[in-house]
């Protein structure tokens, strides 16, 4: 299949445990990176809402410290709050990332958005060992070296030394490989890809010409085009492909020019203002013409290609 | 040869769609449109999370109509050009292996499983690196008391001054049986606990992930805090407490020091299983080995959650050496039988099974 499979660097093939090799493009760094970015932006609003909702339930903080000391029914509520405040930091930080690439869509809210989700890089089920894997691991690689830099203190040459040292390995970590891994992925056997999404546009070839009939004043009647043999076998799949972007997209330029190459090519001109039915038509021969070839085993992949016939 | 029959087979073409369509590509996409797009219905439901209304009949379809779809694709591949509908099909059949092949337990399903004995047979498949790890914190214990023992300038470098204290060489006994004894009237012990067990949870799974660097930085870890408990212990048993001060760590220490070794047991199999990955790939051994390691570790969150109960409430509430020792050695003896006598159920693990 010529260049279906190269529509970018990032396309793999996979292969499901059926056998059928599927082809999946692997998230782009820009892509993951604004998604993290969402899922941190998201995570930051629920700690601080919480936050303010515990402070709030407490009746503010000006006599917190104080209060928190006392042995008393308050203080033992206020011990309550701070627990709950504790805890929920804890899963905020852990869990988020668990709970949504764990549900059935694979992905954060953050990943949802930028069009990503995760999956098994074997082509396999995708396991809850697996998210758990690569989900500890991110700890390490995004929140360590901001601990470091807090621990050593801001004008602490060693502490940015070593946070940069850091993150020179596990943030870029992606940069330096094939797929995009970061090291959660690798320990986890998992990869981040494109979600697709495309509708099933209308065959071509049988369409039941919908067009306008007022532009072209009343003349042309629905004409018949024929091509021999020796006019369908200047082109191959490549042309056919390029042909059928310019039919769907349907620009009148684009449809011109297009005509004018072919008819060139094949030294007819009987399809003058009415490009497109002859466009159609030609196509519609000529991938009949090269799918019968492909039945008997003869592929045409483009015009440089000789003809097996 | 100019007959391409388009149309006439048109012009007949009013008995049945299909029959009249000129190519057999599209004849055999407008047989099989309904399914294709049957299944892209599903899919798309299940994609936007609404579960609840797909109807069973869907549900138990959606198997067969995977497989229906990616044999389309396949025969697609060898037989049409129509590249629209070969990109369809493409993106359908990857939507729906998403789908097919998702994450199948929930967080719980999971859980469940995990408790039910998988998280013993993820600590026993990795029963040398526990070894190892054991070996390294017993070193590191010896390493710190010997450093100590001979040298006591060794002590503030291993014990931080804000850390240790009261707790410094030349401290009187009393004010070292203080910091063991008679804290049960102190108040704020539960966001203690809470405080503990977040700051644990975090270097342990620090001392995970270091795993990832071949395993090196885990063990340093390992040696460094263990080498801190050595110090004290000399500490202590210079004054005569070490039985007092092995109780007062015992009751939440059974369960942490067992937390931490499995945590850099786990890190360890990472970072051999990555050093020395046999005859599979680098990338397959440190999947396979992160997945074990992966249900270690939440185990291990587990249990640091327990053992900051412990060291928050039981140690200020039971003040004193025995009871202390009985907590602390029944709770080992429940993590040895747990991991190591109870065989469970672990194949399960990772499946919802059963009921279906």
């Amino acid at each position: 299949m010529p260049n279906r499979h190269r529509r970018s660097s990032r396309d793999r093939l996979l292969v499901t445990p059926e056998g059928i090799s599927v082809p999946v493009t692997v998230a782009s760094r820009g892509a993951r990176f604004g998604a993290v970015a969402i899922d941190f932006i998201v995570m930051i609003v629920l700690i601080v809402a919480t936050t303010w909702a515990l402070i709030y339930i407490a009746g503010g903080v000006t006599t917190f410290d104080r209060r928190l000391e006392e042995n008393s029914a308050a203080g033992h509520a206020l011990q309550f709050l701070m627990i709950v405040w504790l805890i929920a930091i804890f899963l905020f930080r852990n869990a988020y990332f668990l709970f949504f690439e764990l549900g059935p869509r694979g992905a954060t809210p953050g990943k949802r958005l930028a069009g990503i989700r995760i999956a098994a890089r074997d082509g396999g089920r995708l396991t809850a060992e697996m998210v758990i894997a690569r989900n500890l691991l991110r700890d390490v690689e995004l929140f360590l070296p901001v601990v470091f830099i807090l621990q050593a203190g801001a004008d602490s040459g060693l502490g940015w030394l070593t946070a940069c040292g850091w993150f020179a390995i596990f943030l870029l970590f992606p940069l330096f490989n094939r797929d995009n891994l970061r090291a959660g992925d690798v320990i986890a056997g998992s990869w981040v890809l494109e979600r697709p999404r495309r509708k099933l546009e209308a065959a071509l070839s049988l369409e039941v010409e919908p067009r306008s009939e007022d532009q072209d004043f009343g003349t042309a009647p629905a004409r018949e085009y024929r091509f021999s043999e020796a006019e369908l076998a200047v082109y191959g799949e490549y042309e056919l492909q390029a042909l059928e972007r310019v039919l769907r997209e349907n620009r009148l330029q684009a449809l011109e020019s297009v005509y004018q190459t072919i008819a060139h090519k094949i030294d007819r001109n009987d399809g003058w203002n009415d490009e497109r039915a002859f466009l159609e038509a030609y196509y519609t021969q000529l991938r009949a013409r090269l799918e019968a070839g492909m039945r008997m085993g003869r592929r045409k992949a483009d015009k440089f290609a000789g003809d097996a016939r | 040869m100019n007959a391409m029959s388009t149309g006439t087979d048109m012009a007949a073409g009013q008995a049945s769609a299909i029959a009249s369509v000129a190519l057999r590509s599209d004849r055999f996409r407008l047989e099989r449109e309904g399914d294709w797009q049957r299944l892209e219905a599903i899919v798309t439901r299940m994609e936007k999370g609404r579960l609840r209304s797909l109807s069973d009949e869907d549900l138990l379809a959606l198997p067969g109509l995977y497989r229906t779809v990616a044999s389309s694709l396949s025969i697609a591949r060898e037989t049409s050009l129509d590249a629209a509908t070969l990109a369809y099909l493409e993106a359908l059949v990857q939507r729906a292996w998403f789908v097919v092949y998702g994450p199948r337990s929930s967080l719980w399903g999971w859980l469940r499983g995990f408790l039910g004995g998988g998280w013993s047979a993820a600590v026993r498949a990795m029963w040398v690196d526990v070894l190892v790890a054991l070996a390294v914190m017993v070193a590191g214990t010896l390493v710190g008391w010997l450093l100590v023992a001979h040298d006591t300038e060794w002590y503030s470098a291993l014990v931080s001054p804000e850390m240790a204290g009261s707790r410094v060489p030349g401290a009187t006994r009393e004010a070292l049986h203080a910091t063991l004894f008679g804290q049960s009237g102190r108040s704020g012990m539960s966001v203690f606990a809470a405080s503990l067990f977040s700051n644990n949870a975090q270097v342990c799974i620090l001392s995970f992930a270091l795993g990832f660097a071949l395993g090196v930085p885990t063990l340093l870890l390992l040696v460094q805090n263990t080498a801190l408990l050595g110090a004290m212990l000399w500490l202590y048993s210079g004054k005569g407490l070490l039985l007092d001060f092995t109780g007062w760590l015992a009751i939440h220490g059974t369960t942490e020091l067992f937390a931490i070794l499995l945590a850099g047991a786990a890190g360890l199999h990472i970072g051999r299983s990555m050093a020395f990955p046999g005859r599979r790939s680098v990338l397959v051994a440190a999947a396979e080995a992160g997945r074990r390691a992966a249900t270690v570790m939440t185990g291990v969150v587990l249990m640091l959650i327990l053992a900051a109960l412990l060291e928050g409430f039981a140690r200020q509430l039971v003040d004193h050496t025995f009871g202390r020792l009985a907590i602390g050695g029944f709770m080992l003896a429940l993590w040895c039988a747990y991991f190591f006598a109870f065989r469970g159920n672990h194949p399960r693990i990772g499946k919802r099974g059963r009921k279906a």
